[in-house]
């Protein structure tokens, strides 16, 4: 069970946090215009990763903030954390 | 037999306390400290349990948590017995009773033991190639496993013990309280830092403790000496947290480790009453101390698995720190030195070793030289090659070794015996280290896996023989020296010992010695608690198994209740000789937690009965309790299921519940629907995106009922919400998905659309629902709040207004799940039960009937009202459920509004939600049916039952499916086939009653 160090709050148990799958993966601003291939690339389509992922996680039993975390998920190191809207601190690893 | 193998020179053992206690029925004594097999040995008892393939006799072999053989019932009472305990870790106490397990009808007659002569028809692998086939023999086969194997009986009541959990927080947590565990706590604890030490025993000093011999000097004293100093200095530091008894069962990422203390095991039943029994430490240490030390390897030979034969180092601790000697004619076998310090033990305590089997050429120790002096026998370049005796060790044959080790020579001598030690060097405990995610490396000059201390997860260190260093010297060295670089410290008194030890680290590692007769004749076991020997690790791997993984499950090797921490080195060793591989090319099996075994009390600690969840109970409960409801628990929530009046059934209450609150009224506590207030400038908006239908045009004090879709465009919740001012809504969800609801809406505000200006917050608990329905409601409300206008003008069905009841503030919406009119009153959850109260005091002359859950089911299903959950299973998009009346076609986009015309979901053969009658009209159908057109084979299946009553107000069953094309099928016939009949139904509309929604406004 790792910690996580939510932006809001601080350094908290992974308990409190639940995890909302792949970050940046933003909802199309034009739904309609998509196809239904480009409509189930977004839809369906999520990496799961064995190495660095970019996740999306909640604070479900704290400030309830919603952030993006870059872990790896072979060893669960979190090697950032930053606020929804930002830009990823790290680029690739 | 009377304690006559206890000496009466020791320090840890009270012999003027005597314990009395059973074995097997027998009534036995020992003493205050013994464990059980300390006591069990003192009575000359070796013989504890059968091995659980070939039923074996097996006695005591260790002393320690590596126990294979000596596995205990402890007690009877069916509420308290405990299974699988290791005789070598519980401690004596009075009363104690032990049964032997794995037997049947007793330990010294046992009826499987007739598998040790069929040995040879059980190989490796023998449970998949023998009950594989035929499969209808299977049950057969579980029935004869089940019955002659086993390892021990589950308690049959509730277990009466308390169990805890506690976090705790330290800077270093130390684990194990041998030599380098008191020196890592020390220097930690001295440092300052808030430092936390377990050991699994009931003391502190591991072996050094009872190293009483002047072989091994610190400072010029004896190290046992030294080290009780070491101790009473520790003990006096204040940010010192020790626990003894606590044993770590696990080591998860970020140093978050779990550790059982046990409180209470080791006191009889009359001190342990009303106290708790075991604690589980839920531990976040900055740093940890791994100092679990290791364990002696065993030595695998041809019946190297009989009474008696003991791990050379266990003997040792027997006679040195319990006093007990385990047998008055004993015998080592050993390669390396550790078995010579046994000796010098033995012989102060008067015990004679006869001969002393070393399988290497030469020792040149200061060790070696001085037994050799006194007198011992010492065979040089010899090894065992078979034993002999039952249920004790008599005998045992030795020969000469050849030179490169893969035979042997000579003449056999045989030498008789009541004991026999082994030694096979020293395997560190890495168990809590590879758990953590930390890889180890191979050490190739003796033979052992060690941490590797560039692959080391977290903030962690292994110290001493878990790190492996077996000698005093390197032990306390090496130690220091790491710590300090691991902590940060300056110079301390711990540098620059003058340390004597008079061992050496040679040794000669043979993994499977040699026998005079072919491999197929012998039986040298690998696993003593599972009955693998080398040969089935052998054959397992002709058989073309390679992976360790495999061979380890194939043969069972590894997998009992010990986890194979003294077979697992050998089997690897075995396997690296026969294929020709390097042993750290091999690895090793993954090591998982727990450690040692966990008790399911520990983990489950207060969380059990009342207490496993939480109860959510509405404002109105009590008033429920009193007037008779029967409860239904809907998640969390207990909510009246339905209100029995004299002696009814569920249905006849049921049936008189829906007629009354159609005829008259009814009235339901609707408290645990989902309430989520919200408010913000874009909150039209973000109803707009979040529902089907359009949001934007509802005028202040009306209400709508909306549904709320996945992006996958599949139904996911409903419920009405109602626009209380410009820009401020109440919206209602289902009583289960109110906390997800919240939760996803919250998601799209935060992370999609962070421009809208909107605020939610849950109001489920603030506020209680009370629902009254029939053509009476109106009356009621009017006799509650004389001053309201109820006329329909002003207060039209899907309005709300604000009110007072008896000057509480209430919000009053017009709508209705029944299709009756009805009005939902909203109050403040702290005045919800008065409200209540007066509702049904002033519905008495309409004879205002309660109702529970399953009226509330029944009288929408009534009116085709799905339930989402119920009716609905996450694969239904609005246009299966026949709701295209709901999809916002002008609208841009909302959620799940692109998935609603994806290839998929305009498929016309998908399934949609219809209504079923049934011919005849008094047969209800099972809700989850399946529905088939015809009975010819193979059957095709079309659907299933979602919703199924008996409407008491239409005087039929009525039903609602999800049917293949359901939408095109209305009046088709089909059949529902039963266990014993087949039932006709046809096709209908959903809408069963009232068709037109006239009574809306009755
Ligand atoms: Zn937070």
């Amino acid at each position: 069970m790792f910690i996580i160090n939510c932006p809001y709050c601080g350094e908290r148990d992974q308990t409190e946090f639940s995890c909302g799958g792949e970050a940046h993966i933003e909802r199309p601003k034009q739904p309609t215009e998509l196809s239904d291939d480009q409509w189930a690339e977004y839809l369906f389509m999520r990496k799961n990763i064995k190495g660095i992922q970019f996740e999306r996680w909640n604070h479900i039993h704290g400030c309830r903030k919603w952030f993006n975390v870059i872990r790896d998920t072979s060893n669960d190191k979190i090697h950032a954390v930053y606020k929804m809207g930002e830009k990823p601190p790290i680029k690739s690893l | 037999m009377s304690n006559n193998l206890r000496i009466n020179k020791n320090n840890f053992i009270d012999q003027t306390v005597r314990i009395s206690f059973k074995f097997n029925g027998k009534k036995l004594f020992g003493y205050k400290g013994d464990t059980l097999a300390s006591a069990l040995l003192a009575n000359n008892i070796h013989l504890v349990g059968r091995s659980f393939k070939y039923h074996r006799p097996r006695g005591i072999m260790t002393c320690g948590s590596e126990e294979p053989n000596a596995i205990v019932q402890i007690g009877n009472d069916p509420s308290l017995t405990d299974p699988n305990v290791r005789a070598t870790e519980i401690e004596l106490f009075e009363g104690l009773e032990a049964f032997s397990q794995n037997c049947w009808p007793s330990v010294n007659f046992d009826v499987g033991g007739i598998n040790n002569f069929l040995s040879p028809l059980l190989p490796a692998g023998f449970y998949y190639k023998t009950f594989m086939w035929p499969a209808s023999f299977w049950e057969k086969y579980e029935f004869f496993i089940r019955h002659s194997a086993g390892l021990g009986k589950s308690p049959t009541k509730p277990d009466q013990d308390l169990y805890d959990h506690q976090y705790a927080h330290f800077d270093v947590l130390v684990i194990g309280g041998g030599i380098s565990g008191i020196l890592s706590a020390k220097l930690s604890a001295e440092k300052g830092l808030n430092t936390m030490l377990v050991d699994d025993k009931n003391y502190l000093g591991g072996s050094t403790i009872y190293q009483d011999d002047n072989n091994f000097k610190i400072n010029n004293e004896n190290s046992n000496q030294w080290i009780k100093k070491q101790i009473e200095d520790l003990k006096k530091l204040p940010n010192l947290t020790i626990k003894n008894r606590t044993s770590v069962a696990a080591f998860h990422g970020y140093n978050y480790l779990l550790a059982r203390e046990n409180l209470n095991d080791h006191l009889s039943s009359y001190e342990r009453k009303g106290n708790i029994r075991q604690r589980l430490w839920k531990i976040r240490a900055k740093k940890v101390v791994i100092a679990t030390g290791a364990i002696e390897r065993p030595l695998i030979f041809s019946n190297n698995d009989r009474p008696g034969i003991i791990l050379s180092s266990s003997i040792k601790k027997y006679i040195d720190y319990y006093g007990v000697k385990t047998g008055e004619n004993i015998s080592l076998f050993t390669n390396n030195d550790s078995a010579y310090e046994t000796a010098i033990s033995l012989n102060k305590s008067g015990v004679k070793v006869k001969v002393i089997i070393d399988i290497r050429e030469n020792s040149n120790s200061i060790l070696s030289k001085q037994v050799e002096r006194s007198g011992i026998k010492i065979l040089k370049g010899y090894t065992v090659i078979d034993t002999d005796g039952y249920k004790k060790i008599k005998s045992f044959d030795v020969m000469k070794l050849s030179k490169d080790g893969g035979s042997v020579v000579g003449n056999k001598i045989t030498y008789k015996c009541d004991c026999l030690g082994i030694s096979g060097g020293w395997t560190p405990m890495v168990h809590l280290f590879t758990q953590s995610g930390g890889k180890l490396k191979f050490r190739n000059n003796d033979n052992v896996f060690i941490p590797d201390e560039n692959k080391t997860p977290s903030k962690q260190i292994s110290v001493g023989s878990s790190n492996g260093d077996f000698e005093l010297d390197d032990v306390i060295n090496n130690t220091v020296k790491n710590i300090k670089i691991f902590l940060g410290l300056d110079k301390n008194d711990l540098e620059n010992l003058n340390i004597k030890c008079s061992k050496e680290k040679q040794k000669r590692n043979i993994w499977l010695l040699p026998s005079n007769k072919p491999i197929s004749k012998t039986k040298p076991f690998l696993d003593f608690q599972n009955d693998s020997t080398a040969k089935d690790v052998k054959l397992a791997l002709r058989e073309g198994f390679k992976s360790i993984e495999h061979v380890k499950r194939y043969t069972t090797t590894g997998m009992g209740t010990d986890q194979g921490k003294l077979s697992n080195m050998h089997a690897l060793g075995i396997i690296a000789d026969t294929t020709g591989t390097n042993m750290g090319d091999l690895g090793t099996t993954t090591f998982r937690p727990p450690y040692t075994p966990l008790t399911f009390g520990a983990i489950v600690g207060r969380n059990v009965g009342k207490f496993f969840d939480h109860t959510r109970k509405t404002a109105i409960h009590d008033w429920h309790v009193k007037n008779k409801a029967q409860f239904e628990n809907v998640g969390q929530w207990k909510r009246p299921w339905y209100f029995p009046k004299n002696g009814e059934t569920m249905h006849q209450a049921v049936q008189r519940e829906s007629k009354a609150a159609r005829e008259s009224a009814g009235i339901l506590d609707a408290s645990t629907l989902g309430k989520i207030d919200i408010q913000g400038e874009d909150a039209s908006e973000f109803l707009n995106r979040v529902y089907t239908n359009a949001w934007s045009k509802l005028a202040i004090g009306k209400c709508r009922y909306g549904l709320m879709l996945n992006e996958d465009g599949m139904v996911y919740d409903d419920g009405v919400t109602t626009r209380l001012a410009e820009n401020h809504y109440i919206m209602t969800t289902t009583t289960g998905g109110a906390a997800n609801v919240l939760s996803k809406l919250e998601d799209y505000l935060q992370t999609e659309w962070p421009e809208l200006n909107v605020y939610l917050t849950t109001v489920t608990d603030q506020y209680s629902t009370m629902s009254i329905c029939g053509p009476n409601s109106k009356k009621i409300i009017k006799k509650i709040i004389p001053s309201l206008d109820l006329s329909d003008e002003s207060f039209p069905h899907m309005s709300f207004k604000n009110s007072k009841i008896n000057n509480v503030n209430c919000r009053i919406m017009r709508i209705s799940f029944t299709g009756e009119h009805s009005y939902e009153i909203n109050v403040q959850s702290n005045y919800a039960k008065d409200v209540w109260e007066r509702c049904i005091e002033a519905g008495k002359e309409f004879n205002i009937t309660p109702y529970g859950t399953e009226t509330m089911h029944l009288l929408r299903a009534e009116k085709g009202f799905i339930i989402t959950g119920q009716d609905t299973d996450g694969t239904l998009t609005p246009s299966d459920l026949q709701m295209d009346w709901i999809i916002g076609k002008m609208k841009y986009d909302f959620i799940g509004k692109r998935s609603l015309y994806r290839s998929d979901t305009i498929r016309e053969d998908r399934k949609q939600l219809v209504g079923l009658l049934t011919d005849d009209p008094k047969e209800v159908l099972e809700e989850g049916a399946q529905l088939v057109e015809s009975l010819d084979k193979p059957i095709e299946m079309l659907g299933h039952v979602t919703s199924s009553y008996f409407s008491p107000n239409l005087n039929k069953s009525i039903a609602l499916a999800v049917v293949r094309s359901g939408k095109k099928l209305k009046g088709k016939k089909l059949i529902v086939p039963m266990e014993n009949k087949n039932i006709n139904v046809t096709i209908t509309d959903t809408v069963f009653y009232d068709k037109e929604n006239k009574r809306l406004n009755a």
